[in-house]
């Protein structure tokens, strides 16, 4: 028998465990698994590698990856990462740990949840945070079952068109298996068309209605009124929004919503090729029995002291089953550490910092870009953060600058349409390299006006 | 751990004035105080104002309050908690997969989609399965997309009428809670008194309104479902199919497939049998794999490959795929330290894991059956189940025994499920632990036994070793305090 | 006259109306009990349809109609002080409704059988 580091046991500890469970060979303890099901030749699979070489194929991998300079957002952005988030996220009391199921030896983890509903609570200015969803797609979509769940018997959704499309087709998913009626509010301009919300409204049978701020095109939508609108036909108010952009707009609280949702990548985590992320779901007391996940609450022990324990845990599948508010279980846990630092570190002061840069970037970028003859701003009168859309003259000259742009080593944005570009700005991206996407996007866009080699270094 | 408590929250280490963080200066013209003001917050957010060095004692110590694999043996039953090999960490970290946006075009990224198509090709082989999807987030969302992989396959067919599941009485939580968010009524199906499903009872409740039948195998007690080439026959026969919750993998490996079984769809928790950390809680990964047949019903997008310029490209426009449960292709870096792990252990040592997982739940099994009631004997796999002492005139209970196990340094196992006991122990040592470990959880194992007769009340009274003793759960349920501003 | 569903709810009826609580049993299985979920008057119930539910630390269970009717008085006190049902269930009953259908009661457990069944499980 081979050895290797993760598997402790010698010859002779497989024998003396064998002796004292009366097996004369490990085979026996599968002596009930009918011989046809049992393999009989080994798995498939390449042979043991060393760490060095797992570390060499990692490399050769990594080597076939371009990571570009990031002007791609649409809720994901490329943020400044603390470097002492880093090293703590890496012990492995925490790293090692599961679920909080024995509050005596899990206070870590307790307290560090804690700490983050708290957070998202002051973002989102709602009373009360779970423990994490896993993205802020499924968060959406679970925010819609929560409106169906507690509306009781209505079961109609409706869900704005400038929500991102991708959450649009996540939440959609779900509707159609969990059998809710999902419609979609059109979009006016770039925002959500109030009237035709009314109009749907006034149909009956609505349980939510989702919105988004920033929407997908990087707009701050003005919700005046909608709270109004939504509850009078006794419908809960969603609103999905980025977590960073929360520390400086209208809160959804603000707005008048029962559930914000959406994810929390924007707060300093790495782009990871898509994941692990972090949805979040904070609510009012009243909707805090329907919110599905975990709820970390503070109590007192036997000594008096303030400790932290899973509370509300009669919601959860794990007692009620198919009755449960929400299947999850495992969540995106300690990215909630992640976030909790991040606010930390960052406080009030950074992350209004984080984006005043984004804004002023985006801004900058966007005048930069709309100079160029032939592009304009899709939405010139909308106000928005550090996101925006831009117009190319035609398709081919969109596709000149994109892939223009990628051959310099940038990833300008993201295509939402042939001649549609979706572009972001954070605190990451400085004057130097957005004067360079200019001049990438000039040449490409105005070849015969032959004013700038993109690559002038 | 330590053992002066350290019970500040960063809230409490807040002072006004001080900052974390470091940023550029704004040498842009525009100001985000020019945005129309209703559309901006009225305060700012109330988070700590704290120092870096601050932030960094508040959280290693917090980390001092807390129990992990890496601190000692956790034997929680059915979460499979091995060692979480360090050089996973290292692969997924690095800044060639950390930096890339899921946006960036297919050119760009073929390492990162290689890393996934590897990863899918390598479980399809251990399941035994023709395609994987990678993208659910974790074990019940692998559950829910397996369903909707099933209910699409169904609604394919033009099979309307199929409105139920079935699943076990021993079944975790989630498989009844991810049917119902999947749409589908709930039959539960007996055990019979070895923890095996009742095949008669099964057979009675199959017809054509079932789409599916949910099982682990090994079950919840641990031990295998030896009927099942029978049952998924039977299934079959029925026009259902079968959905294996890969829960239970870890003892199957090198041992069984759970394609070779019958099964049709089934997810796998890379956070249990591939050794990615839990994380507290989180973040895991739970890819679904499907038989031949049912490939094009997996979500969008899919990761293919494309023989003719070797290349991979990202497919988000599958006509019969069941829709998207995901933003992109799910927790891309845990799934770097899963096939890290297949790597590192090689088809070889792979196969080791499965036997020796289950001759470590044997030993601990055989040696304690004494003291502690054995509802089910036999061979267990990975997991079995006690159902409290074996004495039960001591009045001691589970929850006594698991808090006791703190005192101890050792986690306590998963208590009170499955639901079949009334007092049920269910631990699960995994593979990663070497005899020393066993022969000193069970030695502890037995002096609490000893302690239950002897001197109860230590027993009854424990834990009193930790920092936090016996927290008061009712009054946090009756008047939640959920956030700071309300303590 | 108290009658029972086998899920464990009574219904104290009197004339034309029923309060509609747990049983002492049911209760005592629950332990504390943390939450009651409960409708909102003038809501319809329906004779063995969920019409809200109960929780205690570990443990949840849906409260079901033993008769169908009109909601005419949800137990405002509970809102606060849910353990008043712990202490005291008969006294502390959930809903007051309007009988719609008198002869449903036919249907329901009276005492001795109720204690019956409630015997039978304890053994189980």
């Amino acid at each position: 028998m081979s050895r290797h580091r993760y598997l402790p046991h010698t010859d002779a500890d497989i024998t003396a465990m064998l002796d004292r469970c009366g097996a004369d060979n490990i085979d026996r303890l599968f002596a009930d698994i009918p011989e046809q099901l049992r393999m009989k030749n080994g798995y498939d699979l390449p042979g043991e590698m060393s760490e060095p070489e797992v570390r060499r194929y990692f490399n050769a991998l990594e080597n076939e990856n371009e990571p570009l300079v990031c002007f791609a957002g649409g809720g994901f952005y490329d943020r400044y990462a603390p470097s002492v988030i880093k090293s703590l996220m890496a012990r492995s009391e925490f790293l090692t740990a599961y679920t909080p199921y024995q509050p005596e030896i899990s206070q870590g983890t307790l307290q560090y949840i804690f700490e983050y509903q708290s957070m998202m609570c002051e973002l989102t200015g709602l009373d009360v945070s779970n423990a994490s969803l896993y993205d802020g797609a499924t968060a959406t979509a679970e925010a819609m079952m929560m409106c169906v769940a507690a509306a009781r018997k209505r079961n109609r959704v409706l869900i704005s068109a400038t929500v991102a499309p991708y959450v649009r087709e996540v939440v959609a998913t779900y509707a159609r298996y969990h059998k809710v009626e999902l419609s979609v509010i059109p979009e006016k301009d770039g925002v959500t068309d109030r009237a035709a919300m009314q109009q749907m409204l006034a149909e009956g049978n609505v349980a939510g209605v989702i919105l988004a701020s920033p929407n997908y095109y990087g707009i701050l939508e003005d919700f005046s009124g909608f709270a109004d609108d939504i509850h009078s036909a006794k419908a809960l108010m969603v609103i999905n929004s980025h977590a960073c952009a929360l520390g400086v707009i209208k809160t959804p609280a603000e707005w008048g919503a029962d559930i914000a949702v959406g994810d929390a990548q924007s707060l300093g985590m790495p782009l990871n090729f898509g994941g692990p992320y972090l949805g979040y779901m904070c609510t009012t007391k009243a909707l805090m029995r329907k919110m599905p996940g975990r709820i970390v609450g503070a109590t007192k022990d036997e000594k008096g002291q303030r400790v932290f324990v899973l509370t509300l845990q009669a919601r959860e599948q794990h007692i009620r089953r198919e009755k449960a508010t929400s299947n999850i279980c495992s969540n995106q846990g300690i990215m909630t550490l992640y976030a909790a630092m991040y606010c930390s570190v960052m406080g009030a002061e950074g992350l209004g910092q984080v984006n005043r840069l984004s804004y002023g970037g985006a801004h900058y970028l966007a005048r930069n870009l709309t100079a160029i003859p032939g592009v304009s701003l899709k939405y010139p009168d909308k106000p928005f953060l550090n996101e925006f859309v831009i117009k190319f003259p035609s398709p081919e000259a969109a596709d000149n600058a994109y892939y223009s742009a990628v051959s310099f080593g940038y990833l300008p944005g993201i295509r939402i349409a042939d001649d549609e570009l979706l572009i972001a700005v954070t605190e990451m991206r400085d004057s130097d390299e957005m004067d360079d996407l200019t001049q990438i996007f000039t040449a490409a866009v105005c070849p015969a006006d032959n004013g700038k080699e993109a690559n002038d270094e | 751990m330590n053992k002066d408590f350290y019970d500040k929250l960063i809230f409490d280490c807040s002072v006004k004035g001080r900052r974390g963080f470091s940023l550029p200066v704004n040498v842009f013209n525009d100001n985000l105080d020019d945005l129309p003001a209703q559309l901006l917050r009225n305060e700012a957010p109330a988070l700590p104002e704290v120092d870096e060095p601050t932030i960094v004692r508040h959280y290693n110590n917090l980390s001092t309050n807390n129990f992990g694999v890496d601190t000692g043996f956790y034997p929680l039953g059915s979460c499979t908690m091995k060692y979480n090999p360090k050089i996973n960490e290292e692969v997924a970290a690095a800044p060639g997969f950390a930096a890339l946006h899921p946006a960036q075009p297919d050119e760009t990224v073929q390492g990162a989609l290689e890393a996934y198509h590897t990863l899918q090709s390598f479980l399809s082989e251990i399941g035994g399965m023709a395609e994987f999807t990678l993208n659910p987030f974790a074990g019940a969302h692998g559950e829910l997309t397996g369903l909707m992989v099933i209910h699409a396959y169904h609604d394919h067919n033009g099979d309307f009428a199929r409105d139920k599941v079935i699943v076990p009485d021993s079944a975790h939580g989630t498989n009844p809670a991810s049917a119902n968010v999947c749409g589908y009524k709930i039959v539960e199906v007996k055990s019979l008194a070895d923890g095996t499903v009742d095949v008669d009872d099964l057979r009675s409740k199959l017809d054509n309104t079932v789409a599916a039948v949910m099982m682990t195998n090994p079950n919840t007690v641990g031990m295998f479902e030896k009927n099942i080439p029978e049952i998924a026959r039977m299934v079959h026969e029925a026009g259902a199919l079968m959905y294996y919750d890969g829960a239970n993998l870890n003892p199957m490996l090198g041992v069984a497939r759970p394609g070779d079984m019958g099964f049709d769809v089934m997810h796998i928790n890379l956070h249990k049998t591939f050794s990615t950390p839990h994380g507290g809680g989180g973040p895991g990964s739970g890819p679904v794999g499907v038989r031949d047949g049912l490939q094009d019903f997996l979500p969008n997008p899919r990761v293919i490959y494309d023989e003719t310029d070797d290349s991979y490209y990202v497919s988000t426009d599958s006509p019969e795929a069941l829709g998207r449960i995901s933003s992109w292709l799910g927790n891309f870096t845990v799934e770097l330290k899963a096939l890290a792990y297949i790597l590192s252990l090689g088809a070889d040592a792979l196969a080791q894991v499965g036997p020796h997982a289950v001759l470590n739940a044997n030993y601990i099994k055989d040696s304690l059956k004494g003291d502690y009631l054995l509802p089910i004997d036999g061979a267990c796999k990975h997991e079995f189940v006690f159902d409290g002492l074996a004495d039960k005139s001591t009045g001691v209970t589970t929850l006594n025994i698991a808090k006791r196990l703190l005192d101890f340094g050792f986690h306590a196992p998963t208590i009170y499920f499955p639901l079949l006991f009334h007092e049920s122990l269910m631990i699960e040592p995994t593979e990663t632990e070497s005899r020393e470990t066993l022969d000193r959880f069970i030695e502890v194992m037995k002096q609490i036994a000893r302690e239950a007769r002897e001197t109860p009340k230590v027993v009854l009274n424990a834990p009193h070793n930790t920092p936090v003793v016996h927290p008061d759960d009712t009054e946090a349920a009756l008047h939640p305090v959920v956030k700071y501003s309300e303590l | 006259m108290i009658k029972y569903l086998p899920s464990h709810e009574y219904a104290r009826i009197e004339g034309n109306e029923a309060y509609i609580g747990i049983s002492p049993y049911a209760a005592k299985q629950l332990g504390n009990v943390v939450y009651v979920d409960m409708p909102e008057v003038d809501d319809e119930v329906e004779k063995d349809e969920e019409f809200g539910a109960i929780e205690s630390v570990k443990a949840a269970s849906d409260l079901f109609a033993p008769l169908s009717g009109t909601i005419i008085e949800v137990n405002e006190a509970l809102v606060d002080n849910p353990r008043l049902v712990s202490d005291d269930p008969m006294a502390n009953w959930i809903i007051k409704i309007t009988i719609a259908d008198p002869a449903q009661a036919d249907e329901l457990l009276d005492q001795a059988a109720y204690d019956e069944l409630c015997d039978k499980e304890q053994k189980h």
